[in-house]
């Protein structure tokens, strides 16, 4: 990144550059979802597109997950790449069949004839006091499913990199945006640029301890690492950007390095993204551990809605640095 | 005071023709694949019961006129998908049988390498979407596929094949709205045989007498055929289609129909538990095939001489079926992890 120009951009701004790209790049692409077109969303995020491309490109839809996902996998499968707009991760619930039966196994049960092209962009992260229907961070549920790529950006320069990516592959993929950061702002370089899946990202480097964080939850940690490096604890910050294709060696080389892992995800932590990683940080790097890996997900309940509550249940700085200093406390 | 509103929009019934209205040679071939499909699906449950094919099989004797009055209205270029109950329907566009006997006994020479069987097969060079497992899971992807045509500035045409079954799956109602406000080039074509799975559809489906009458939510046509009518059927869709084909959107065909067989050949005697014996032979009595051999009869298209020769061709394509099925390897282990990703 450091030979280029760069221009501050939100993370909001990350998708619709995207999207605006790939759809000037290739009339196949094409943008539904509810509320997208005139209206921008509702998060806003794709402001414009709807005046430049028009209501042919830029869909909005009825209020209706399960068609609207359908209908993504049927136009894929027909020569077209439809990115669809789940406006909430929660309402991928009502489109599972579409996504989990359907897009996910079309290239394997016709034994390679079928392709689907398919982005389904959707959103997690709680801190809105929306409830437990509209809050929810389900990314292990779409990790589970083989066919499925699973990509979840935490800077609005990874966000525009994998959702170009993403549009230009020829399965289907789940992006996954923290609606907690459409506001947040990062750099992206003047030309074009695409990243790779299956790439993690150190986005802080160490030595005493790596955590593996997504989406949000990666500058929660980058805040607490700032902390804990005032109390003599360095700790390297990886990424994976990817949750399938999932980068492992990156993961491994840091856990060789550093000894001690903690993985975090703002998914429920019972059966979750965490678990996974960490267990697999402990089968693979188990020689190099000099702690037990650690986990931290969202509590195990239902999103609250009261603000006196909802903070409880989010993975926070607090919890990193206690977790992570839970790790040193023999020493 | 509450006031009770019924609005009934009259389905049309599709005339029921007393003359082959169509050229000879689709009648022939209508014919030819009907018979295909009645002979393959004997075949199916030979090779199941002979412990061949494992999993399940839907067998789609008796409802053969539907799917082929309703693909000799489409073009190879169209698209289709299909239902757990797809064998017809692929025969029907033009799926090859020895490819689809192979899917059936997972070998590797099976339109789908083995990898989908009997409820998933798939030949996407015919537009066929794929048979499916889910009930109404054609409902998306065939409302999809047709805006990918109007999108692509095509006018190519889907028909979405689903059971009375699947008219309760609520993605029906929403791929139906989607395609009416968007005037998508979709054809609904319900096959009411009757039964959903092991339960007669009048007991567990809220209209007044046909599910097309649901079309009238949508404001788009509705009509209701003799499923058992091969002609009646193509003419319904060729209308629909042309329809469709200029840009005036979707449509809701309702085929009335009898599955002969039980809801799986695992489901050997419905007579006895879910349905009576009078019933099925009542249906019997207006067989699909039968019915129009006696038409082609009449019309001087065919004698009974050419009618036993064909069905003699016929079953010896669907044994070379089974043999080319039988004689193919299962995909080598290496294929296990093929095709999960592009």
């Amino acid at each position: 990144m450091s030979t280029s120009n760069h221009r501050e951009i939100t993370y909001a701004e990350a998708v619709r550059e995207a999207i605006r790209e790939e759809m000037r790049r290739d009339d196949h692409v094409f943008l539904m979802g509810e509320d997208v077109g005139a209206a921008g969303g509702v998060f806003k995020v794709t402001t414009g597109l709807y005046q430049e491309f028009g209501p042919e490109r830029i869909r909005d839809t009825p209020i209706s997950e399960a068609a609207i996902v359908g209908a993504g996998v049927g136009a894929a499968m027909t020569g077209m790449r439809p990115i669809v707009e789940v406006m909430f991760g929660d309402f991928i619930t009502i489109a599972m069949d579409q996504i989990v039966n359907q897009a996910a196994k079309m290239c394997y049960m016709t034994g390679g004839q079928a392709k689907v092209p398919l982005v389904v962009r959707t959103t997690l992260g709680a801190g809105r006091s929306s409830a437990a229907q509209h809050s929810q961070s389900l990314q292990a549920w779409l990790a589970h499913i083989p066919g499925l790529k699973v990509a979840i950006p935490s800077t609005p320069y990874d966000l525009k990199g994998l959702l170009k990516t993403a549009i230009r592959d020829d399965n289907p993929v789940i992006v996954y945006e923290d609606k907690m950061m459409y506001n947040t702002k990062g750099l992206v370089p003047d030309e074009e640029y695409t990243i790779p899946f299956g790439t993690a990202d150190v986005k802080r480097e160490g030595k005493d301890v790596t955590i593996v964080a997504t989406s949000s939850m990666v500058h929660t940690v980058l805040n607490a690492a700032t902390k804990l490096e005032q109390d003599g604890i360095s700790v390297e910050v990886v990424d994976p950007r990817t949750l399938v294709p999932l980068d492992m060696a990156t993961i491994i080389a840091s856990v060789e390095k550093t000894s001690r892992a903690v993985v975090i995800d703002e998914g429920y932590q019972r059966f979750g993204i965490t678990a996974e990683i960490a267990s697999l940080i402990a089968d693979e790097a188990f020689d190099y551990l000099d702690a037990p890996v650690k986990r931290i997900g969202a509590m195990d309940v239902p999103v609250p809605f009261s603000p006196g509550l909802e903070p409880l249940t989010i993975p926070n700085e607090e919890r990193v640095i206690h977790t992570v200093k839970g790790l040193f406390r023999d020493e | 005071m509450a006031t009770t509103v019924t609005v009934k929009k009259p389905v049309q019934v599709a005339s029921k023709a007393t003359r082959l209205t169509i050229p000879d040679d689709l009648c022939l071939e209508m014919h030819r694949r009907m018979v295909t499909i009645r002979r393959f699906e004997e075949a199916v449950w030979e090779v199941y019961t002979q412990g061949l094919m494992r999993g399940l099989a839907h067998l789609y004797i008796g409802e053969e006129a539907t799917a082929v009055g309703v693909c000799a209205a489409l073009r190879t270029d169209d698209y289709i998908t299909s239902t757990h109950r797809g064998h017809g329907h692929l025969i029907a566009k033009g799926g090859r049988v020895d490819r689809m006997m192979a899917e059936m006994l997972g070998k590797v020479d099976g339109y789908n390498r083995g990898k989908g069987g009997t409820m998933h097969i798939a030949d996407l060079s015919l537009g066929i979407l794929g048979a499916n497992g889910i009930v109404g899971g054609g409902m998306g992807l065939a409302t999809g596929a047709a805006l990918s045509a109007k999108m692509r500035g095509t006018d190519q045409v889907a028909v979405c094949f689903f059971g009375d079954g699947a008219a309760n799956q609520g993605v029906f109602l929403e791929a139906a709205n989607l395609a009416a406000v968007w005037k998508l080039p979709v054809l609904f074509v319900c096959e009411n045989n009757q039964y959903g799975e092991y339960t007669a559809a009048k007991h567990v489906t809220a209209i007044h007498e046909h599910i097309a009458e649901r079309a009238a939510a949508f404001d788009i046509p509705g009509l209701v055929v003799d499923g058992n009518d091969v002609v009646a059927v193509y003419e319904a869709t060729k209308e629909m289609v042309d329809r469709a084909r200029a840009g005036e959107g979707p449509s809701l065909i309702e085929c009335k129909t009898y599955r002969y067989r039980g809801h799986h050949v695992g489901d050997g005697n419905p007579e006895k538990t879910y349905r009576t014996q009078e019933e099925t032979d009542a249906w019997k009595a207006k067989d699909p095939i039968a019915r129009f051999q006696r038409r082609l009869i009449e019309a001087g298209l065919a004698t009974e001489a050419d009618l036993a020769a064909w069905d003699g061709e016929i079953q010896q394509q669907i044994q070379e079926a089974v043999e080319f099925a039988k004689q193919s390897p299962y995909p080598p282990a290496s294929e296990v992890t093929d095709h999960v990703y592009v």
